[in-house]
């Protein structure tokens, strides 16, 4: 086993793309080096991208914010002005594990682990959060929901590497907010989760929205019927019946250790509709 | 030596302060030595190759491949164990369980052995090893074991305990009946009836340190064991049976432990660690993973029970009865028995039946959890009990009181109770602070009580006296719960001294006469018993050497508050002698100074508690979130209150993950879903509220300072407290055990469907 560690981003593309037998990404490791010590992986090379120039960074930009593939959940969480304007994918990211593991863990190994149950993800995708893709061929910009394919595979070719994940800045009057059902109150895997984020007129009305569910199908869902039953409405009881129906029959979960099918549908609609609630709260609506 | 274990009511100097525990900073420091923090030179490192199958014949085994890789230095199998049980079925099921000999009955199941020089080479060994399996047919569940059509899992098992011996083999491996009276009638009596089935998962003990021990067996065939235990003196003279060894050449000293529970109570990884350190010729260190601890440590009973009470209207339980199932995994136990001891033991019946059916399956040979099997009994009886109350329109608390056993009540077991704390219990839970509390939406109140025997057994001691005048205190039940600390404050209210003279050790299996293990609420009850009677006999040692100094007859010299001190006026002139000046002269006044105690402790009181729980109930999701608890629980006598409040809390801590998010999840192809901590859902410290505790202490009879156990009745009442409180909380009787949110989700939902 061979663990290197870059000092940029092109060195670290190049030593992927060269690598022979299996290769990985280290960053936080909360999810790495937990695969490792159970037996499940045995990498050949371990990249370490935590000391290449800018990866440890949030920086604000003229369109928003740009979170580097090594920040820490836990820095996320001290960063005022994105808590501000993404209040929603802070809250999802400082949920994974515990304050141990979110001191380490980055939303960019969260969403390259490809699990359904991912907690940063739907709060990410409901975002509208984008992906840079540094590889062999150059950079590429693509939407956080292309990312994963299956539990534990992604869309990145070979050599490719997640360097950043890009959060517009808010349009005004929008709010969003990430809940996740455990049997526990923390150090546990979402059972089924909800992220939405939405933006009102000055009636109240909903004018955009997404919705975003996850654990509930083999990828994180992205629920365009349930921005559909938002969209043009105030979120009065019809709307968010509606949409916990929506969501409800949008899932396609399985029966498993975590919860049963019945279940995961339910939830499903219960979180959307608190999700619902508090992003519209905070995006200024009564 | 003549010792009077009676209680003597005495007023205590250092029994019942909370002095710092003599262990304490070496384990908040992390200097503490745990199972796997001993380490020798040219130490090998132990893996254990472990069935994938519920249920498979063993072919063959070739390790042939294994053997030959560089670094290897030992491969075993069951060959390398053979059977030198003579006849003793249960040492033969702990061989058989140690390594499989003919089939593999769990998955888990070790099958083969590996010492190599690190724990890569290991794992590579064990991977080149090629087992023939032929799998078999798997039961998992405890009503489908018993059904005629089940897998049998060991054909050589007939049920006992039936009055014709049947004729074709069982899963069920005995039968046991208890109780008095005639139920029949009882229930002819009762105006209000409950019968309810209840169901609870097989839950692990969750002890944080995983099974570890270094073995290293010498080629003259003397041998040492370091080791994470509840008992060294049973693990040596266990593994000393099992690897034909006399019990002296083999010793055995106890690590730090980091919870047990009652898991740490059997042998696994310590023969198997042993037979490889034979084989290789070097020291072998085998620590378990957690995966291995969930798939074949020893968890307790899955369970189904039926319960029965009938009541008249005036709250007088005419009639009770219960059938209760447990499994044992696969080889025979006394669970069930256990269970159906306990179940109505807190009542005073006249008619009173329960049966007991040992039920084998294809997971981990069952091992005790604290109080082994009355939690789940509890949690039967007291649902049932609750329901009743209910249908009579009584408050639960007044309809336990009117029935509670009491001094002189026979129990429902056999033996006729001494003085007992369940009445004091629950008139304490009717006057509490939290009774009257006031509840918020969807939240419930319930409460329960709990019964645990507690027992006693061999247990020795020594007390030896320094020229310093400190005092070392070595025992030989393993310190679980601060019990190092407890004995240090007996043996200084006894002898009269500071709690900083002394220092307690446990001590190895060559520096003690035999103990029992710490198991049954034993350790304090017991090794007090024998601290104070080492303490005695230092006592009359040091008398006589003060006599010796004065130079008058012992008689006239009396031990008052650490001193010798002459009685009569003919010896006014004398001043008093302290422990430590008649230790210092030692030397010239015949030698050491030491206390010794061998003995048996009998007697030990049985153990009451009451629990109050409140839960709220998210009724959109099934969440249940604890708001508020506490706990009840006589004590006899606290001797160190801070670690009976921590027993108490503990075991209510316990009962709150097993009610509601514990469970072995077994597949169809009968493997462990969730064999590790992230599915196997303890409580984290942010699920429970601050446990509220209160010690009673009505005196044990037996014991000097009227201690009783305290360890384990703490775990009895929680199920069937939190179950009442979130049927209360929920609108809906739960049955079935753990309470997780999809069950509390269905149970709600098809309440609202009707």
């Amino acid at each position: 086993m061979r663990y290197i560690r870059p000092l940029s981003i092109e060195d670290a593309v190049g030593q992927l793309a060269g690598s022979a037998g299996m290769a990985a990404i280290l960053a936080g490791g909360s999810d790495l080096l937990v695969r490792m010590k159970g037996g499940f992986v045995e990498p050949d090379l371990i990249i370490d991208i935590k000391s290449i120039a800018g990866l440890g960074e949030i920086r604000e930009t003229a369109e928003g914010f740009s979170i580097g593939a090594a920040v820490p959940c836990a820095v996320l969480g001290e960063n005022a002005a994105l808590k501000k304007a993404w209040p929603g994918v802070v809250e999802a990211a400082k949920l994974i594990g515990s304050k141990q593991v979110q001191g380490r863990c980055t939303i960019v190994g969260n969403l390259c682990n490809a699990s359904p149950a991912a907690d940063s993800v739907p709060a990410l995708v409901a975002a509208g959060a984008r992906a840079v893709v540094a590889g062999p061929s150059g950079k590429r910009t693509i939407p956080v929901e292309a990312v994963p394919t299956a539990p534990g595979r992604t869309s990145l070719a070979k050599g490719e590497i997640i360097e950043a994940i890009l959060l517009d800045s808010q349009a005004p009057h929008s709010g969003d907010a990430y809940l996740r059902f455990i049997p526990r109150t923390e150090m546990d895997i979402a059972v089924v989760s909800a992220g939405v984020n939405l933006t009102i007129d000055a009636a109240g009305v909903i004018t955009a929205a997404r919705v975003a569910l996850g654990a509930a199908a083999p990828t994180v869902l992205l629920v365009a019927e349930a921005a559909e039953a938002l969209i043009g409405r105030k979120l009065d009881e019809a709307a968010l019946e509606r949409l916990a129906k929506v969501c409800a029959g949008a899932c396609r979960p399985i029966d498993d250790k975590r919860g049963t099918i019945e279940f995961r549908r339910k939830v499903a609609g219960v979180l959307a509709r608190r999700a619902a609630t508090t992003a519209y709260a905070r995006a200024g609506g009564k | 030596m003549n010792f009077d274990p009676r209680f003597s009511g005495r007023k205590f100097t250092s029994v019942g302060t909370r002095p710092v525990r003599p262990d304490g900073v070496d384990k908040v420091t992390g200097r503490a030595r745990y199972g796997a923090d001993f380490n020798m030179a040219g130490q090998l490192v132990g893996r254990v190759l472990r069935s994938p199958h519920a249920h498979a014949v063993i072919r063959k085994i070739d390790t042939s491949k294994a053997e030959k890789l560089s670094g290897v230095k030992a491969v075993i199998t069951a060959k390398d164990l053979p059977d030198l049980t003579d006849g003793d079925a249960a040492m033969y099921d702990i061989l058989d369980n140690c390594m499989a000999r003919t089939k593999a009955l769990y998955d888990g199941h070790a099958v083969a052995a590996v010492a190599a020089i690190d724990a890569r080479t290991a794992r590579q060994a064990l991977k080149l090893i090629e087992v023939d399996y032929e799998i078999l047919p798997h039961v998992t569940d405890v009503d489908e074991a018993m059904q005629h059509h089940a897998p049998l899992i060991n054909d050589t098992i007939f049920t006992e305990g039936l009055e014709q011996k049947p004729v074709k083999p069982s899963n069920v491996t005995k039968r046991s009946q208890f109780g008095h009276g005639d139920v029949h009638q009882g229930f002819g009596h009762a105006d209000f009836i409950v019968e309810r089935s209840f169901k609870t998962e097989q839950t692990h003990q969750g002890y944080i340190e995983p099974h570890a021990c270094v073995a290293s067996v010498s080629s003259d065939g003397t041998a040492e064991l370091w080791v994470c235990t509840q008992g060294h003196f049973v693990y040596r003279q266990h593994c000393a049976q099992l690897l034909g060894m006399e019990a002296s050449k083999l010793r055995v000293t106890s690590s730090e432990i980091g919870g047990g529970f009652g898991g740490k109570t059997h042998v696994w990884a310590e023969p198997v660690a042993l037979a490889l350190s034979r084989k290789a010729g070097r020291p072998v260190k085998l620590v378990m993973t957690r995966d291995e601890v969930f798939r074949a440590s020893g968890p307790t009973s899955a369970t189904s029970i039926d319960v029965k009470i009938g009541a008249r209207k005036d709250g007088t339980i005419t009639a009770a009865e219960a059938t209760l199932r447990y499994t044992c995994g696969p080889y025979a136990g006394s669970w069930a028995e256990i269970g159906a001891m306990t179940a109505f033991a807190c009542y005073r019946l006249d008619n009173v039946k329960t049966v007991g059916y040992e039920v084998l399956v294809n997971r981990p040979k069952t091992a005790a959890y604290r109080a082994p099997s009355a939690p789940m009994a509890a949690f039967a009886v007291e649902s049932a009990v609750d329901e009743l109350a209910k249908e009579l329109g009584m408050d639960p608390v007044e309809f336990r009181i009117k029935n509670a056993a009491q001094e002189g009540t026979r129990s429902s077991y056999g033996p006729v109770y001494g003085p007992i704390g369940i009445g004091p219990t629950l008139e304490a839970v009717k006057n509490h602070a939290h009774m009257k509390a006031p509840l918020k939406k969807n939240q419930g109140r319930g409460m329960a009580c709990g019964f645990w025997f507690n027992f006693g057994g061999q247990t020795c001691v020594d007390l030896n006296i320094g020229m310093d005048g400190s005092v070392s205190l070595a025992v030989g039940t393993v310190d679980v719960g601060g019990s190092r600390a407890s004995l240090s404050l007996v043996a200084a209210e006894e002898l009269g001294i500071d709690y900083s003279q002394l220092k307690a050790i446990v001590a190895d299996t060559s520096s003690l006469g035999y103990n029992d293990m710490t198991d049954g609420s034993r350790g304090t009850f017991s090794s007090s018993m024998a601290t104070i009677s080492a303490a005695r006999n230092a006592i009359k040692i040091l008398r006589e050497r003060a006599a010796q100094m004065w130079d008058i007859p012992v008689d006239d010299v009396v031990w008052e508050h650490g001193h010798a001190v002459a009685k009569g006026d003919k010896h006014g002139n004398l001043g008093k002698l302290s422990l430590k000046e008649i230790a210092a002269k030692s030397g010239t006044t015949g030698g050491p100074i030491a206390g010794h105690s061998e003995l048996v402790a009998d007697g030990a009181g049985v153990s009451f508690a009451t629990h109050i729980c409140d839960i709220e109930v998210d009724p959109e999701t099934g969440a249940a979130r604890v708001i508020r608890y506490t706990v009840v629980q006589d004590a006899g006598k606290a001797v160190h209150p801070t670690y009976v409040e921590g027993q108490y809390q503990g075991g209510a801590a316990q009962g709150i993950g097993w009610a509601l998010n514990e469970e072995y999840i077994y597949g169809k192809d009968g493997r462990l879903q969730n064999a590790g901590f992230l599915d196997y859902r303890i409580p984290v410290c942010s699920d429970l509220p601050m446990i509220d505790t209160q010690i009673l202490e009505i005196p044990n009879p037996n014991h000097p300072y009227g201690v009783r156990g305290v360890g384990e009745t703490s775990i009895v009442p929680p199920l069937a407290a939190i179950a009442n409180a979130v049927s209360n909380a929920a609108g809906v009787r739960m049955t079935h055990i753990p309470m997780s949110p999809p069950r509390i989700l269905a149970a709600i939902e098809a309440e609202r469907e009707g």
